[in-house]
């Protein structure tokens, strides 16, 4: 384990957290929790885990974001908070 | 108060996913917006994962891979090798696919509440559901008198 990478990648996945829950533009707070998932997967694979982190990196940040998406399609891109 | 520091600092992951949790769970709770909720749940969901994967995480370990499986020129080295704990991993691996069955379900939901009312904003479903409901209990109403009537 790499300590200064991990807590790097620690901070940026809070930051990225905060961000997805306080942004009113919905898209714009899919694609930050498509970055957070991503990050997530590094961290994984850091902490020697690599089949978590592809796994996560494939659905997590890939499946999860295009059926985020497709749900945004049908519905309305505003959040009123 | 070093005692405090040494705690913080060892264990700083933990850390990191109780303030994960904590965001993801505020999200559920505090935002009005559908959408807004399910990115919670994931948040929150992702959160223990890296509880789970940190706790099987060990010092100079390695990843769970058999070493000097071909070959004997390494078997003796095989021996000192450290993994870590591969059963977590098992655990999260299901735990992932789950969590997106369960987001998919929740949009589903969601597309279905906005084709019905028209808003994702969960103040506006309740007023709207408000305005129905005497209607569905006046009409409830008027058919159980039309049943005693009848008997």
């Amino acid at each position: 384990m790499i300590w200064i990478l991990d807590i790097t990648m620690l901070f940026f996945l809070v930051v990225c957290a905060i961000a997805a829950i306080s942004i009113k533009d919905l898209l714009s707070a899919i694609i930050i929790l498509s970055a957070y998932s991503l990050i997530m997967a590094i961290v994984w694979v850091e902490m020697h885990s690599v089949d978590v982190g592809f796994t996560e990196a494939a659905v997590g940040a890939g499946i999860t974001t295009v059926l985020f998406i497709a749900t945004l399609a049908r519905t309305e891109g505003r959040s009123e908070d | 108060m070093s005692g405090i520091i040494d705690i913080v600092y060892a264990e700083y992951n933990y850390w990191i996913y109780v303030t994960l949790m904590m965001i993801g769970f505020y999200a559920m709770i505090a935002k009005k917006n559908l959408i807004k909720k399910i990115i919670g749940a994931n948040i929150f969901q992702t959160a223990i994962f890296l509880f789970y994967i940190s706790l099987s995480d060990i010092t100079d370990g390695t990843a769970p891979i058999l070493v000097g499986e071909h070959g004997a020129e390494h078997a003796e080295h095989a021996a000192d090798v450290i993994y870590t704990n591969p059963v977590p991993h098992c655990l999260i691996l299901t735990a992932i696919v789950v969590a997106v069955s369960t987001t998919a379900v929740a949009l589903a939901l969601i597309i279905r509440i906005y084709q019905e009312y028209g808003s994702l904003e969960e103040d506006v479903i309740l007023a709207a559901r408000r305005e129905l409901q005497p209607e569905f209990s006046e009409h409830a109403r008027q058919k159980s008198v039309a049943e005693v009537g009848e008997q």
